[in-house]
């Protein structure tokens, strides 16, 4: 049965490829005439750079090109223009690319970055953002106030502040007033990065026309190639991206990175094939991190647990460079309320510019750093009064009618269901199975997001109807992973009533495949979902419209299923969608229409801005996606080891399109999450040197160590979401390690509130609370 | 740089080769073979997207260097299937969604067969060991572990 694919786990579309090793992904492509590239980066991280010598590199055999900050310092960001694309001038972070190199091998490329000669001074290295915000501290970015930045991200001239987020709702000293007690603490969260499993990679070309091709492992084909081209103040036509699979992606590969190191190499070498693919070390410090962050939350609640008053002050190490991660800092400013009514809420969030790595988009956008603190500090509350965690939860829970940090009226929200769902689950009010030599304990986190993006993000998509009836799907949608092939495959087969198996997707290439904003913000189902559904129905209506010059009756009399149109009235009487492909064929041979092209663009309506004193608005973004997560943890008291035993994760997506996928992108979520729980963090040195720039220091969730999980959809549906589909990629890493951090309290009457909860801490909060 | 002449067997097929003494067999199967299937995720032995088949046993290839494959026996992802017909658990993989970037899933998919290979039955702990070395970001594992086992439990 054609159609009929919504809800149904399609196989994937790119299954076959990726288990026989056909798919290409950038490093695996190769052309001829081919350059390597390397980069000089940074050994200071604040420093002057006084000369930069490159003769001695340029002498060397096989080096086709050498370019630094002195060719090439023109700005490039996304949200706040601050970044250049090689340093110039100074250098902001250890690891910042100061030279490229081309060469004819990639070890001549590295000889030839040995023979690069810079002269530094340096200068004092702000590392901890609380210091950087003061006054008196070294500015890392003189030219703040000059910068230009969207409408809706406030820096502070004069200061390593990049962006100040407000929110002023109700009147939170009246809040406190009214509360029977008032809670504070301070909540820590330490560098990440994402770890895709593919290194970022970039392969670019100049043609003898001053065409610029860019065969690249990115997230955002339409976005990297605005970037560059308001970077160089290149024509945007004549900048083609290319986006094969690419492995992994969880926000590092969004906006534009590795890129703007090699087209730059690529301008300088016509002709040639530029090749950059970067190593383990590069991908921990040179591509986005997640940026660090330290909250302060003063929390006014009656008795009974209803929260009257939330005062929170966000501090975000923002690193050297913030053009995207302004943004972030101001996606958990509206969202600061996390997935709670609160009346009366002051917060600050502050983006601080500091000389570490480059903070960027990682998968939630901020909302793991934001629930890690809102979601232990309601369990302490909680416990401290005597209330069950899941009981407060269910008092304080957003539901239809709730207003919002921003003063938005929410409606269509499952979250009572999620939490229920994920307590029972759990089996919350049965009783503990034990595990000799170990104590178990259980804990509860909500979450809630929304896709942050400019108000007009848009999407489009175009489906081409062929000879045979089968179709071609344009859409410039990375895969990255979350399988947005297949499933903007079933919606355009379920709105064409063809089957999926006949509907073939492109991989985005920005010449031929149309508009995306960015594969991001969990935006993809969502937003380009609605395009495509757009587009089948374009191409429904031509061939309705074709249908019925045939039968001699109005396009509203025919219908579309199973390959075939037409007519409602007698569904004998129908033609093929092949035979409608080319346009209708009168029987004297003549032809009517032509080709049939569907086309569909969409953007989400009713966004708008926010008052930038008070943060009051309308709408923040297009839409709320709120999930929880239960655990089950084990805590061997004798080494502080905490073992993941049992995960119930709850989320209400709208409307499930493929059970498989959102299963195991949950399954992915959950783990990732565990991994910020116990064991991610980059650690820096007084000289701000990542020391851990490999998976033997950074260690990731390995197969032994993954828990066993249980996961369910509440299908509240959204809208304007297609079918009512919600976007819910980013949420399922959101509360798995806030979760973990209230089962150890739960388990011992212990509170990590830095993370991650290593051994260490967990054994030291263990004998610290022994010897009280 | 010192050259060797290796001759070995990769995917079936005798081949012999010139390799430089420093050159590593990955950059032998990606770079001299075209066989891009096999993944460097981190050169340095802690990922397993480089993991191939050697005399049977999955190694890192990012490790061994192509000098020592000498006499050896290669079996990279592509020399899995037969044409078109999947190995089972390649064919495994793709029913139960056992995939998501795909990186990660060569490698998997060869430490699988190490392990059947070896012990047609494994446990799923036995099966969560084999795996250890194999570092997926996307899939949390669940989904693979289920892949393997169903397998062998086809087999069985
Ligand atoms: S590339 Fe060989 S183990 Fe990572
Ligand atoms: S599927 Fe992406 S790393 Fe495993």
């Amino acid at each position: 049965m054609a159609g009929n694919v919504i809800g149904k786990s399609v196989v994937r579309k790119d299954a076959l490829e990726k288990v026989t090793g056909a798919a290409k992904y950038v490093g695996d492509l190769k052309f001829s005439p081919m350059l390597h590239a390397k980069i000089l980066r940074s050994p200071y991280a604040h420093a002057r750079i006084v000369s930069i010598d490159t003769s001695e590199a340029k002498k060397l055999p096989g080096v086709k090109a050498v370019v630094t900050g002195e060719d090439f310092h023109q700005y490039v960001g996304l949200y706040l223009v601050d970044r250049t694309l090689y340093a110039y001038e100074k250098v902001r972070y250890i690891g910042e690319a100061v030279a490229g190199v081309a060469a004819t091998s990639p070890e001549i490329a590295e000889e030839a970055v040995k023979l690069i000669k810079v002269e530094y001074e340096p200068l004092p290295v702000v590392l901890d953002p609380e210091e950087a915000m003061k006054p008196d501290a070294p500015l890392i970015h003189e030219k703040l106030h000059e910068y230009k930045c969207v409408p809706f991200i406030f820096p502070v001239p004069h200061t390593n502040i990049s962006n100040h987020f407000k929110i002023r709702k109700g009147n939170v000293e009246e809040g406190f007033k009214q509360s029977d007690y008032i809670f504070e603490d301070e909540y820590y969260v330490p560098h990440m990065q994402h770890c895709p499993i593919e290194p970022h990679g970039t392969i670019a070309h100049m043609d003898q026309k001053g065409k610029i091709t860019v065969y690249n492992s990115c997230q955002s084909p339409n976005a990297t190639r605005k970037l560059l081209s308001a970077a160089l103040n290149y024509p945007v036509n004549k900048i083609r991206v290319i986006a094969p699979y690419v492995g992994g992606g969880f926000g590092g590969k969004a906006g534009a990175t590795i890129e703007t190191l090699v087209v730059p190499l690529a301008m300088k070498t016509p002709g040639y094939y530029v090749k950059l693919i970067y190593n383990r070390e590069e991908e921990f410090r040179d591509t986005f991190v997640r940026q660090g962050m330290k909250a302060y939350v003063k929390t006014g609640v009656t008795r009974e647990g209803k929260i009257m008053a939330q005062e929170l002050k966000m501090i975000w190490d923002g690193g050297a460079y913030t053009e995207y991660g302004a943004n972030i800092t101001r996606a958990a400013g509206y969202t600061s309320g996390g997935p709670y009514e609160i009346a009366h809420m002051k917060t600050d969030s502050y983006c601080v510019y500091t000389n570490k790595p480059v903070g960027g988009p990682f998968r939630g956008f901020g909302m793991g750093e934001l629930h890690w603190a809102l979601e232990q500090q309601l369990d302490q509350i909680a416990c401290k009064l005597g209330i069950d965690p899941v009981q407060i939860r269910m008092i304080n829970a957003c539901r239809d009618g709730s207003i919002n940090a921003c003063g938005e009226k929410l409606k269509d929200i499952g979250l009572t269901k999620c939490i229920e769902k994920a307590a029972e689950m759990i089996g919350w009010d049965k009783p503990k199975e034990q595990t000799p030599g170990k104590v178990r304990g259980r804990g509860i986190a909500c979450m809630v997001k929304g896709p942050a993006m400019p108000p007009n993000a848009g999407s489009s998509a175009v489906l081409k109807i062929n000879e045979d009836g089968s179709a071609n799907l344009l859409i410039t949608a990375t895969e990255i992973g979350q399988g947005s092939m297949t499933a903007l495959a079933q919606i355009a087969a379920e709105e064409l009533g063809m089957s999926v198996d006949k509907i073939e997707v492109a991989l985005p290439d920005t010449e031929y495949t149309p508009y995306e904003w960015q594969t991001v913000a969990s935006r993809i189902t969502y937003s380009a979902g609605n395009a495509v559904i757009r587009a089948a129905r374009d191409a429904k209506r031509q061939l309705k419209e074709l249908a019925a010059v045939g039968f001699g009756v109005t396009p509203e009399e025919m219908d579309v299923a199973n390959d075939k149109v037409f007519l409602t009235a007698n569904p004998e009487k129908y033609y093929t969608i092949a035979e409608l492909s080319l346009g209708l064929v009168l029987p004297n041979g003549g032809g009517v229409g032509g080709p049939i092209i569907g086309r569909g663009s969409w953007v989400p309506e009713g966004l708008g801005g926010l008052d930038p004193e008070t943060g009051q608005g309308t709408k923040a973004v297009a839409h709320w996606t709120f999930g929880c997560q239960a655990v089950e943890i084990d805590v061997d008291v004798e080494t502080g080891k905490i073992d993941l035993v049992n995960v119930a994760a709850v989320y209400d997506i709208g409307r499930v399109i493929n059970p498989c996928m959102a299963e195991g992108q949950t399954q992915g979520g959950i783990v990732q999450g565990q991994g910020v729980a116990f064991h991610e963090q980059m650690v820096f040195d007084e000289n701000g040197k990542l020391k851990n720039p490999s998976f033997v220091d950074y260690k990731l969730i390995n197969a032994v160590e993954m828990p066993r999980m249980s996961i369910h959809f509440v299908e509240t549906p959204l809208e304007d979401g297609p079918y009512g589909a919600r976007g819910f990629g980013e949420h399922v890493m959101v509360p798995t390690a806030p979760a973990i951090a209230n089962a150890l309290y739960d388990a011992l009457g212990i509170r990590v509130k830095s993370l991650p909860m290593t051994a260490e801490k967990v054994l030291k909060a263990i004998k610290d609370k022994n010897s009280r | 740089m010192m050259k060797h002449r290796i001759r070995f067997t990769i995917n079936g097929e005798v081949r012999e080769m010139e390799v430089k003494s420093n050159q590593r067999l990955l950059d032998l199967i990606r770079n001299d073979l075209d066989l891009t299937g096999t993944k460097e995720g981190c050169a340095g032995g802690e990922c397993g997207a480089c993991t191939v088949l050697v005399d049977g046993k999955a190694i890192n290839s990012c490790l061994m260097l192509a000098v020592e494959a000498d006499g050896k026996e290669i079996l990279t992802i592509e020399g899995l299937a037969e044409g078109m017909v999947l190995d089972p658990i390649q064919e495994s993989f793709v029913e139960h969604g056992a995939l998501q970037c795909g990186f990660c899933i060569p490698g998997m998919i060869m430490s699988a067969k190490a392990l059947l290979k070896k012990n047609p039955h494994p446990s799923e702990m036995e099966i969560r060991e084999a795996i250890s070395g194999n570092l997926c970001r996307c899939t949390g594992y669940e989904k693979i572990i289920e892949a393997i086992l169903n397998v062998t439990q086809k087999q069985a």
